[in-house]
Order: C-alpha cells, then structure tokens, then sequence
C-alpha cells in the first residue's frame, strides 16, 4: 500500500484493527519515508531498527483491543525515553540515556504504539522556531527555508511531512500551538495537571504541558484520551474524570457561545490574521455557535508576566545540568571553574539568555518588582477567563500574529520572536487548554491557524468546536514532497 | 540559689556582657524514606546505596511528599506547644554545590508548617522557658568527602533528600547552660515523640549557633556571628565561650563585629570566619512550582493531638504528685523516655521510694561505669522490681541487696535466685538470732559487763560482733531488738 503514510491516524488503526495492514507494514512506510527526509532534520535520534523489530513482534501477537495497536510514532525528544538518547535539543545532554519512561511516552505504548525516534526541538523547549536546538534547525515541509515553529518544531515538521501519523509535543508558551499553526496541523495544549509532567525534561513547571499534535482532530482527541491520566507521581497531576474524547467527539456544537476577545485585536496585527479570524467567526456560525464579543483586560500584560515566570522557574530547573552527575562535563580547575565552563559550552546562547533572566528576576532586591508582581499580574490574567466563562463556553483568536517566517529571520531579535507567543501565553498562564486548527493560507501560501480556548478540563467541548469547524474550513495543506530528491 | 548566682557574664575591666544566644536545630525525621522520594534512610549504608531517581535529580524526576513526615512534623510542633499552620509552603533555595543534585533545596522560607511554640527548661535556679520562633520541613544534602582522594572529592548522596526539621528558637538563651539544657530538651521532647532519634554522633541532630553580646542590662540586641553545623553539645558550649569572648574583646578595643557566617574549629578551639554578610549567598527563593501547597485541616491535627504521648513536662508532674517525688528526682527520671519507661515498668510491682534511689543511685553509677545506656541495661526493670520487693520485705538487707546487685549487672540473673545459690537470705528466726547473740555475748563477757555498769557506746560493737559472725545476714532491726533484751 503505497498511500499508508497519507493515512491519517485513525485510519491506519481500523486498517490494523481490520487487518488491512500489518504494523509491519505501515511502520517500514513510515521508517522508509523519515530516512528520506533526512533534510528536514526532523529527528534528533532514529530508532529504526527496534522499531521495525517491535512491529514485527506486535504483529506476531497482536492485541488489536488496543487503542494505537501497532502504530509507529516518534516523539518529541523531551520525554524520557527508557533506553533512548534524551536531549531536550541541548549539548548539556547530548549524551544522556534514560533508565524510565516518562508517564506520558507509557501511556502511549501501553495503548501498543511502537516508538520510532526522537524528534528535534528548541533547546530546553525555549524558543519559537527550533533554530535554539544543538541538533540544528529543522526545515518546515511547507517550503524550504521556513521554520516550523517551535519548540516543538521538529514534532510540527514530522507530522505535515507525514513522517510519523501523529506525535506529542509540551507546550509551555504556545510550543505545541504555534509550531501547528505554522504548519497547518492540529496541536492541542491540555489544560494544566491534565497530562504528567513526570519523566518530560522541565522547562517552567507551572507552565509545561504535553499535548498531541495530529493532522485532524478526531487523531488528536484520541491521543489526548491515551495521554491524559492522573500520575501520582506529579504532586500537580490532577484528578478528574477524564472523558473518551474521541468516542465523545460530537460536531454538533449548536448554541454553544464563543467569546471574541477585543484585547487580542493587537497594534500592527496583519490584515491576513484579522481576515483569518472574521472568517473564523463566519465558520463558528455556520456551525450553529453564537458569537460573544467578550474582554480579557490584563491580555497586554500576559508577554512580559510569562517572561518573567518562565526563565524564573527554567534557571531553577537547568541548575541539575550541572556536570556532576550525568550529561556532559567540561574538565575545570575546581568545582565554580568545572561548572562554568560545563554550563557555557553545555547550553546555548537562548538558554543561558533565560538562566540569566530567571536569575534576575528571582534576586533578593528584584524579587518583589518581579517576580511577585508578575505572580500577582497571572492571577488577574486567570481571573479574566474566569469572568468570561461566566457568560460563554469557549474563546476564539487567531493562534499567532503571522505565519511562518523564515529561517534567521528573528534569531538576532529575541523580543520580535518572544512576540509570537503573544496568543498563546495567557492559556498557559491561566492553565487552560487549546487548540489550534489550520484554518485558511496567507498571500505566500503559508498555513495560518486559529485558537479555540477552554475552560479547565473541558478538552472535548474545544475538541468539538474544533471537529465542527474543520469540517467547514476543509483546509487543504499544501506540501510538495519538495525535499525528497 | 539566687538567680545572680547562676548568671552568665563576661567581665571586662569595669563592663559586665550579657551573651545573647538563638539555635537552629537541624533535626533528622524518624522516617522509613526520604522526604520527597522512597528511597530509604538507614544510617550507615554503603555509598550511593539508599538514591533514588528524584534523589540524585535526572531529568525529567519530580518530588512527592511523603505524608509520614508532615505528620512527624506536626507531632513535633504539638509536642513543642506551638501553633500548626493549616496552609504552608515548599520553596526552592538555590545554590550550586556537587552534593545537591537538583542545585536547589526544597525547604519552607515565608510560610513553614509550625509557626510559635515553646520549650520549658529546668534550670539549677528554677524554670526558664525559651521561645520557639518556628519549625520548618526540608531536604538534607548528600555529602561531600574530600580526604579519599588527594584531587577528587566524593559524593555520597544517601543522605541527599532526606526530612529534616530546622527548629529555630528566639534569640532567649543566655548561657552555654542553658544551650545544653534546651538541646537536651529538645532531644527529650522529640524523643518521646518518636519523631527525631536525636543521635549527634550520626549527624541526626546538629545546630547553628546565633551568638551576640551586649552590656548588661541593654536592651538592644548586639551584632551577631552564626556559627554553622556544630554537631554536638559540647562543641557549642566551646564555640559559644569562645565567640563571646571575641566580640566583647573587639567591642573592648573599640572595634565594631562584622555580621558573618563562622565555622568552630575544634581542634583549635576557635571560630573562624566563613563568609561576610556582603558574600552571602542570595537563595532566590521562591515557590516550588512542583508542590502544590501543603493543606492540613484542623480534623488531621486533632487527630495527630490525640496520638501524642505524655510528655516530658507533663509526666515531672505527674510523678512529683503521684509518686511524691522531688522535682530533682523527677527531671531525672523523665529527662529520657527510656528512663522514664524502666522507672514505670520497676514501680508496677514494687516500692516507689526505693526503686527511685536504686534507679538514680546504684544503676546510673553502675551503667555509667559500663558506658551503657539504660535501654542496654543487664538488669531488666523487673528482676529490679524484684530486688527492691526483697529489700522490702526483709528477705535480704540493704547492704547484701548491693552485693545483689552487681552480680546482677553481670547478667540479667533472677534476684531471688543469687539470694537462694549464695545462701544470702537474712536472717530474721528470734531463736537462731538469740542463739547467735547469746553466743557473742558470751565470748565478750567482760564488754557486756563494762556495757551494763554505763558504756553504752559498747552497744554498736555487739551489733557489729552478730553481724560479722552471721556473715552479715542478720536482720539488723531484729539484732538491735534482741541485743536490748539480752544486754
């Protein structure tokens, strides 16, 4: 079957389940076509091998009750994975072998899916274009040149090229939203305590997510049902009754009341992206919704609390790379002199940017001015959704303020690449899911994307919206296979 | 005694310094694991032996709280009459070394899980209470071990995640007495908890010292040097003396002290600067945001009140009106749990007054010799509780009960059995005593004749005579009673 890697996920399991297909079969179509797109650089470590080895294996005894039985997938490399290379896109661990699983990876393969490879990201998640990573940029399918996105670029990149049928991204400012939209797939960022945050590299741990990125919904509401279980072992894993998003998944979304937020109509937006969102508006209506017009007053204020809370936790966090006990060491006179030269070589330049940050803001004198305060500034920013759920279901803005941009294009401009969060942040800050869906081209061709924003726990009502929408906007992506000679 | 008497001053030419002292006790948790991680706590394992995942902080690892030591926690802060918070909070304390894997500690800083109590002290001059500012819950660190290797240095991490307890009083300790006297408290109190074994010799238990001077009769509080990780009662007392006296002799010679961070030296017998204010490590503390913020209810508290044992204060009472002993007495039996549980256990069946004497008197002295503790006592609390019964009843007197006694201590042996084997039983038959006396008398006529014309002072060598000829088990009330009648 030569189409299987056009197949999206949940046709290939009923193919499996139906036994159309082997694992075998549609593993080695997806091992074929990653070794072909070497150009993407798309993975940070392949796995091909075991891989092909364990679908013959699942083959030989299948358990077809599974929900992914049999289906390859690689993963973003910030999950832990037992026995695989782990390097969250970073020096520091270029050679770190995990003993565990992360809680999230294991879900997936109890579900029987067969892990292909690790997937290139922006070093410790930070960055919105995967140019931060050790390993390199990562080609977006789209066109040759552009970033995916990020930070879970490499993870955007594989799904549109159709390298894997599906994956798992974190997103901890827009790191699984942005990079869809960037390349016209469907990435889903569950809301805070939903997915385990135990065995994924931490980035800023009030923030971090995992989330699936698909090319549709109905594949994204079934990993999210895989993916999402209550973890003892993350003391902020949240126990509630999670639904079967994709058993549940409804397109009836009559009478539902989306909010349309003023703040979000920002200087210099361009006219392509306020175009995408009154289209947008035209599609929820045409899918039975009623449109709100809603305010989210401290929107303007949500940038500069996310980069302050962020590197406030991430320079905590990064303090383990260290080179005592794993991951790469540069030799030292003494103890300061080992960790200095291991922590300036190990990192790059937009980690050590967001170590400094952090550590700014965290001193004792700025503390209070910033710290705090942007403490203080999350909770009114939480307090606005709060308020606006009282009167509708859901939100609807556009997913970022542009569409993909070239490679280089913002590397020397940390502000301007910060400014693509802009959308994105306040959902992490508030501790909400979304989604994004490709939703229409700009004038280049390039994919544009909307967001569906929910309230707590309610991932099937955005998966719904999301599910009645496609159907209207029918998006076609636009990728020419450009990269393979 | 008067209170000046026992007070602590630093004279100086024409200046008397009052020496102002505030201790942050580090305690050990009792606990199977660590705080954060289920790796265990055994003191003494092989290196690296008892590290978990979260412990030695891979990738990726995060911590849960292991309820047993929130409880130890409050149990500790009941036990120290101060308030419970029903909301408190794990910050990250930052700073790089190689022996804390994650390079912050998790502990609490603004919101710590006991906020005030007290602890009473019994001095030589009558009751001092010493307030508790607060009791906080954190990690230990993993240890360091330079001298294995003249260029590297070594990383034991067994440690590295366990529960401690920072005890910080308020700055009311005035003596290096009174420091011994609330340590050892503070020891009793979470020993008869349960919640910290108080072993300074294994590190489950060590302090910093807060020491300041001023003129006597100030009120303002003077500059003060903290004197870290002194791990034992008698280090502190030194390092104490020593600070005091070196700040009274800088502010004697006009000179202003630094406030500082300093180490005791013992060897040499004097503290030593570590680090000024000005390089003090900035912690950049701030909410873990891997805890959630820890919520006990009022229900969970009261239900942890209800599980905790009579205390020390609380049973020096009990047996001062109970048992009719003397405050002196009972500090001493109740000072330690063990103590306090043989004294109970050899009352159950024989004579207060005795057994507290032969506690306090014979079996200190006898352990103390041996460099035993009471809980490794070779006499039991009952075959104890039996002596004493034999002493009361007459079988064998107090002199043979000693004899008694140290055979006992070579062996939990059977009192009654070394009486009976050795034929020790005292003699209390009038006739076999009147037959023994009208014999001595009889060999000593011309004494009891001196006696008779008024020597009356002759009385103590017959009674001396009887005793000597029954090999000393003659009842000696009895012996009185018959000697009168015969002489």
């Amino acid at each position: 079957m030569s189409d299987i890697i056009k197949q999206s996920l949940s046709e290939l399991v009923e193919n499996i389940k139906g036994k159309k297909l082997s694992s075998s079969e549609v593993t080695k179509a997806f091992v074929e076509r990653s070794e072909k797109s070497k150009e993407l650089n798309a993975y940070i470590t392949e796995d091909y091998a075991n891989a092909l080895n364990k679908a013959k294996k699942f083959d030989e005894k299948s358990n077809l009750d599974l929900k992914l039985p049999g289906i390859p997938m690689a993963v973003k490399d910030l999950f832990c994975t037992r026995d695989l290379r782990t390097t969250a896109g970073s020096k520091i661990l270029n050679n770190f072998v995990p003993t565990y699983e992360s809680t999230v990876t294991q879900n997936i393969w109890n579900e029987g899916a067969i892990l292909m490879g690790k997937l290139n990201c922006d070093e410790f998640a930070m960055g919105s274009s995967n140019e931060t990573s050790f390993f390199g940029n990562v080609q977006n399918p789209i066109d040759k040149n552009l970033v995916p996105g990020g930070s879970s670029g490499g993870s955007s990149s594989a799904v549109a090229a159709q390298l894997t049928p599906i994956t798992i991204g974190t997103d901890t400012g827009g790191s699984i939203r942005q990079p869809a939209s960037f390349t016209g797939t469907v990435g889903l960022k569950p809301t805070y305590g939903s997915c385990s945050r135990y065995g994924i590299v931490a980035f800023a741990s009030s923030l971090d997510q995992a989330g699936p990125m698909a090319q549709n919904v109905k594949d994204c509401a079934l990993l999210q049902e895989v993916i999402s279980t209550y973890d003892e072992k993350d003391s902020t894993s949240i126990d509630f009754k999670r639904n079967e998003y994709s058993k549940e998944l409804t397109k009836n979304i009559k009478g539902k009341k989306i909010g349309i937020p003023k703040e979000y109509r920002v200087d210099g937006m361009p006219k392509e992206i306020e175009d995408l969102w009154k289209k947008g508006i035209e599609y929820a209506k045409d899918c039975g919704a009623e449109i709100i017009d809603i305010s989210l007053p401290h929107t303007n204020y949500a940038l500069p609390t996310y980069y302050i809370v962020a590197p406030a936790e991430a320079s905590s966090n990064l303090a383990r790379y260290d080179g005592v006990k794993y991951g790469f060491r540069a030799e030292g006179e003494n103890l300061i002199d080992m960790y200095e030269k291991t922590r300036s070589e190990g990192f790059g330049a937009e980690v050590q940017r967001r170590i400094m940050i952090g550590t700014y803001v965290l001193s004792s004198g700025y503390y209070d001015a910033y710290y705090l305060k942007a403490q203080k500034v999350r909770k009114l920013i939480k307090n606005d959704f709060d308020d606006a759920y009282k009167k509708v279901d859901a939100i609807l803005t556009p997913s970022t303020p542009s569409s993909a941009f070239k490679i280089g294009e913002k590397t020397n401009d940390p502000v301007s690449m910060y400014l693509n969060d802009i959308f994105t942040v306040p959902v992490n800050l508030a501790g909400l899911p979304g989604i994004s869906i490709p939703a229409g081209h700009d004038a280049k061709g390039y994919p544009l994307g909307l967001q569906i924003i929910g309230k707590a726990f309610d991932e099937q009502n955005i998966l719904n919206i999301a599910y009645a929408m496609e159907e209207k906007i029918n998006f076609k992506n636009n990728i020419t296979d450009w990269w393979i000679k | 005694m008067s209170k000046n008497k026992s007070e602590y001053l630093i004279n100086r030419h024409d200046n008397q310094y009052e020496v102002v002292i505030g201790l942050e006790v580090h305690a050990q948790v009792t606990s199977e694991s660590k705080l954060f991680s289920t790796s265990a706590t055994k003191f003494g394992a092989e290196p690296n032996t008892q590290v978990s995942l979260v412990d030695a902080a891979f990738p990726g690892m995060l911590p849960v709280i292991n309820e047993y030591c929130v409880k130890q926690a409050i149990k500790t802060g009941i036990g120290l009459k101060a308030k419970i918070n029903n909301r408190s909070v794990f910050d990250r304390k930052n700073y790089f070394y190689a022996d804390l894997p994650q390079g912050y500690q998790i502990s609490q800083f603004k919101d710590p899980i006991v906020g005030e109590g007290k602890v009473i002290l019994d001095m030589p001059d009558g009751q001092k209470e010493v307030g508790i500012e607060r009791l906080h819950l954190e990690q230990d660190a993993g240890k360091s071990i330079h001298d294995l290797d003249p260029k590297n240095t070594f990383v034991d991490l067994n440690r590295s995640g366990v529960a401690l307890m920072e005890i910080v009083s308020k700055p009311d300790l005035r003596s290096p007495d009174e420091v011994n006297a609330y340590i050892k408290k503070l020891r009793s109190i979470m020993r008869y908890l349960g919640t910290c074994d108080g072993n300074m010799q294994e590190g489950s238990l060590r302090a910093d010292v807060n020491v300041s001077v001023r003129k006597k009769g100030s009120k303002d509080f003077g500059t003060r040097c903290e004197i870290k990780n002194v791990n034992s009662i008698k280090f502190m007392q030194m390092a104490i003396e020593y600070e005091a006296n070196r700040q009274v002799d800088l502010i004697e010679d006009g000179q202003t002290i630094d406030q500082e961070t300093r180490l005791f030296d013992i060897k040499k017998n004097e503290t030593r600067s570590m680090r000024s204010k000005e390089d003090a490590h900035d912690y950049r503390y701030f909410p873990d945001p891997d805890l959630l913020p820890l919520e006990v209810s009022d229900d969970f508290i009261e239900k942890l009140k209800s599980e905790i044992p009579e205390l020390p204060d609380e049973k020096k009472k009990r047996f001062i009106e109970k048992f009719k002993l003397s405050p002196y007495e009972a500090n001493i039996l109740v000072s330690d749990i063990e103590t306090s549980n043989y004294f109970e256990n050899v009352i159950k069946k024989s004579d207060v007054k005795l057994a507290t004497n032969w506690i306090i008197g014979e079996l200190f002295a006898a352990l103390n010799e041996k460099n035993l503790e009471i809980s490794e006592s070779p006499i039991s609390a009952g075959n104890l509780s039996k002596l004493i019964n034999l002493i009361k009843d007459g079988t064998i007197s107090g002199k043979i009960a000693k004899t008694v006694f140290e055979q006992m201590m070579e062996g939990d042996k059977d009192p009654k059995k070394i009486v009976e084997e050795k034929g020790l039983k005292q003699e209390s038959d009038p006739k076999a005593l009147e037959a023994l006396i009208d014999k001595v008398i009889d060999d000593n006529r011309d004494k009891a004749t001196e006696y008779k014309l008024g020597k009356v002072k002759l009385f103590s060598f017959f009674v001396g005579q009887v005793m000597k000829v029954s090999g000393g088990k003659a009842n000696p009330q009895l012996v009185n009673e018959i000697l009168k009648k015969k002489l």
